[in-house]
């Protein structure tokens, strides 16, 4: 049980920067995931909490205590890895066992921690088995438990469920979000999936290029994007983006005119004449003719999921997600239109531009 | 017995299915020539050590323990060399040779004895027996001191073996596994070792081994050639392979680097250990320049040492020699008759990478 704060976290190695001034606040008992795409240093900044790599500078804090000079097994931190890294030549037991042996642990005790963790993990019937007689799960298993018996102060977790099939991981996301309620502990996840970040946890941080773009809540995330970049990357399917130039602006909002769209209102505040963008959620775009904001296309993508559709259109390029089933297809003709109080406005600089205060109410998708 | 089945299977396998075709036959002929090429020798080795010293000594010379026959004749005190007459009236009949006089020999009829009878000596030829001299063995263990070469040599490989293992495997460890300044240089070093010839640092390690008083002690042996670079170079690129991450897991375990190296990384390095246990083991026991420099008192001989002994200026004592030989190869067979899967296995996980 322990909070966590990084202040001004950066990691080099020579010359690239991996890490450029990271920081945020952990409370107690919270499940963080950090997420973003491949190579934006989420590990890294994972494995300079856990210990296992320096900061260049900055200080990494664990109930307030700076700990940028302990090292890694003295932090109190449990790290389960992607690989699991289970050692190989031990039994599930062992494997489990090891690291309370590390600490003297009278052995009594490590039978009955094992023991309770194996009952957690229903892996009673595994504990003499090697790793290599496992399943995938059940290694995952293993690995959480190994974190488990230690009772550490914070779990991390490397994208632990990148190495299991799609039905399984979401039967770990759901023990994982069950163990957390269980243990109360807190736990930072680092993942490039944006389900799992949205669906497991309390706060997410949305990590690119080495530099934190947002800090918050999924669903302040997904309402409330930060930027251009935030607002593509939480939310399946992806945001629709379109670009163009503000031409009109009144009280009541601007008008941004989009090529081979036409003019688009938006509730919001920008200089006539700056590059602007706007995004809207597939699912939020709705079917049939509106007073504003009405574009037309043809059909190119079809997807019926009985209880949702997707259909896309061509030109321009919007995806939108509708309830229930359709019966347009492929080549037809489809009029969408685009609720202003659903549309996200970004700057040139792709930083989202607040909405107005009446339409901000209006514009949180109920 | 699925063993056997396998061998049979292997021996017999053909190119195609089914018959043998013209290049199974090259292919048998060929790796027959192959094997008596080099089995040959040893199988020589083998029978002429139970060759007699007479034996040794026949010509022309036999493959199997041949040994000329020798009767004993009541009323002679000593053996006779029983001959066979291929010539004159006598042919075909086996008689005993008293004496030889020029051309002629006095022979005696075994069966009836007393009356000389005199022959032709190029009319008569040897009568062989096949004779096993297990005495050759046997001697080795009342004439000379056989347990004792056994057990220094011994002692030297099976401690020396044990150093080793563990000094380089201590090396690799670090030169695998930590990130300092200087670990490609150090490597590099260790490397480039290999290319000093042996010959040329006997000299100034004799001197070193002196001055630390270490002749004529076994521990003389051991200790100059326990660091490797053979060793070092194959298990580090064996740990090269295992993964950061276990040790990485082992670290956020609480483990401390000694229990790193004890508890995952030596027992996951069992493949590689066992391939330089292998090769130190060779190494040891047919080790014989340096124990020859170091080791001068025969009560602290090896099996190699001792084998060369017997190579004196004037005469060699061949057939104990032969019976020697074949006592000091067998335990290095047997080893490598069980462990050989590991050298090609350890061989083929260390090079290549």
């Amino acid at each position: 049980m322990a909070t966590l704060a990084l202040r001004d976290v950066e990691k080099r190695f020579g010359e690239t920067e991996v890490i450029r001034r990271v920081s945020f606040d952990v409370a107690d008992g919270e499940f963080v995931v950090f997420v973003g795409p491949s190579g934006c240093g989420k590990s890294t900044l994972l494995r300079i909490i856990c210990g296992l790599e320096a900061a260049t500078s900055g200080d990494v804090l664990i109930d307030g205590t700076r700990v940028n000079d302990i090292s890694a097994a003295r932090r109190g931190l449990a790290l389960v890895f992607q690989s699991y890294a289970l050692y190989p030549h031990m039994s599930v037991f062992q494997n489990m066992a090891f690291g309370l042996e590390n600490l003297k642990t009278p052995k009594a005790e490590i039978a009955a921690r094992v023991a309770e963790a194996a009952r957690m993990l229903r892996l009673e019937d595994y504990l003499q088995r090697r790793p290599t007689a496992l399943s995938g799960g059940q290694r995952q298993r293993v690995a959480i438990g190994r974190a488990i018996v230690r009772e550490p102060r914070i779990f991390l977790f490397d994208e632990p469920l990148s190495n299991l099939d799609a039905e399984l991981r979401v039967g770990m996301r759901a023990e994982l979000a069950q163990l957390h309620r269980r243990l109360g502990t807190t736990m930072i996840y680092v993942t490039h999936d944006q389900v799992e970040a949205m669906t497991m946890a309390d706060k997410i941080v949305v990590l690119r290029a080495g530099a934190v773009e947002q800090v918050g809540p999924p669903l302040d995330l997904y309402n409330h994007p930060a930027n251009r970049f935030v607002a593509g990357f939480i939310g399946s399917p992806r945001m629709n983006f379109l670009d163009g130039r503000v031409t009109r602006s009144a009280a009541a909002g601007i008008g941004i005119d989009i090529p081979g769209v036409g003019r688009l209102h938006a509730p919001a505040q920008l200089p006539v004449g700056t590059a602007a963008s706007v995004g809207i959620r597939p699912e939020h775009v709705c079917l049939g003719p509106a007073p504003a904001n009405t574009v037309t296309g043809k059909v190119a993508i079809v997807e019926q999921l009985g209880g949702l559709s997707t259909i896309r259109l061509g030109e321009p390029d919007i995806t939108a997600q509708l309830p229930g089933q359709t019966t347009l297809a492929f080549g037809a003709s489809a009029t969408l239109n685009l609720p202003p109080a659903c549309l996200h406005v970004f700057d040139e600089t792709g930083r989202t531009v607040p909405a107005l205060a009446t339409a901000a109410l209006a514009g949180s998708p109920a | 017995m699925a063993e056997r089945g396998g061998v049979f299977a292997m021996l017999t396998a053909t190119r195609g299915r089914g018959r043998f075709d013209w290049t199974d036959w090259a292919t048998y002929l060929y790796l027959a020539f192959g094997v008596f090429l080099m089995f040959g020798p040893v199988l020589w080795l083998g029978v002429s050590s139970l060759k007699s010293r007479a034996g040794l000594d026949i010509y022309p010379p036999r493959f199997l323990p041949y040994e000329r026959a020798q009767v004993h004749i009541p009323g002679v005190d000593r053996t006779l060399p029983l001959y066979r007459v291929t010539a004159g009236p006598l042919a075909g009949r086996e008689l005993a040779q008293v004496r030889r006089i020029g051309l002629m020999a006095q022979m005696v009829d075994p069966a009836h004895g007393g009356t000389v009878i005199h022959v032709p000596f190029r009319d008569s030829r040897p009568v062989l027996r096949l004779h096993a001299a297990w005495s050759n063995y046997s001697a080795l263990l009342t004439k000379l001191d056989f347990p004792l070469y056994l057990w220094n040599t011994v002692f030297i490989t099976v401690v020396a073996t044990v150093i080793t293992l563990l000094f380089n495997s201590m090396a690799a460890f670090a030169l695998s596994k930590y990130r300092f300044s200087g670990r490609g240089a150090v490597f590099l070093l260790i490397l480039a070792t290999l290319m000093i010839p042996p010959t040329i640092v006997l000299v100034p390690n004799y001197l070193i081994a002196s001055q630390l008083g270490l002749t004529n002690s076994l521990w003389g042996v051991i200790w100059p050639g326990v660091a490797t670079p053979t060793g070092v170079f194959l298990l580090r690129q064996y740990m090269l392979t295992l993964p950061d991450e276990l040790i990485e897991a082992a670290r956020m375990d609480n483990a401390s680097e000694w229990r790193i190296y004890w508890r995952v990384v030596l027992p996951l390095s069992a493949p590689a250990l066992a391939v330089l246990a292998i090769f130190s083991v060779m190494w040891r026991w047919n080790e014989f320049l340096w124990p020859m420099v170091v080791l001068n008192r025969s009560s602290k001989f090896t099996l190699q040492l001792a084998l060369n002994s017997f190579q004196g200026e004037l005469a060699t004592q061949w057939n104990y020699l032969l019976a020697m030989t074949v006592l000091t190869l067998l335990p290095i067979t047997v080893i490598f008759l069980f462990l050989q899967r590991y050298i090609t296995q350890g061989i083929a996980s260390a090079g290549v990478k």
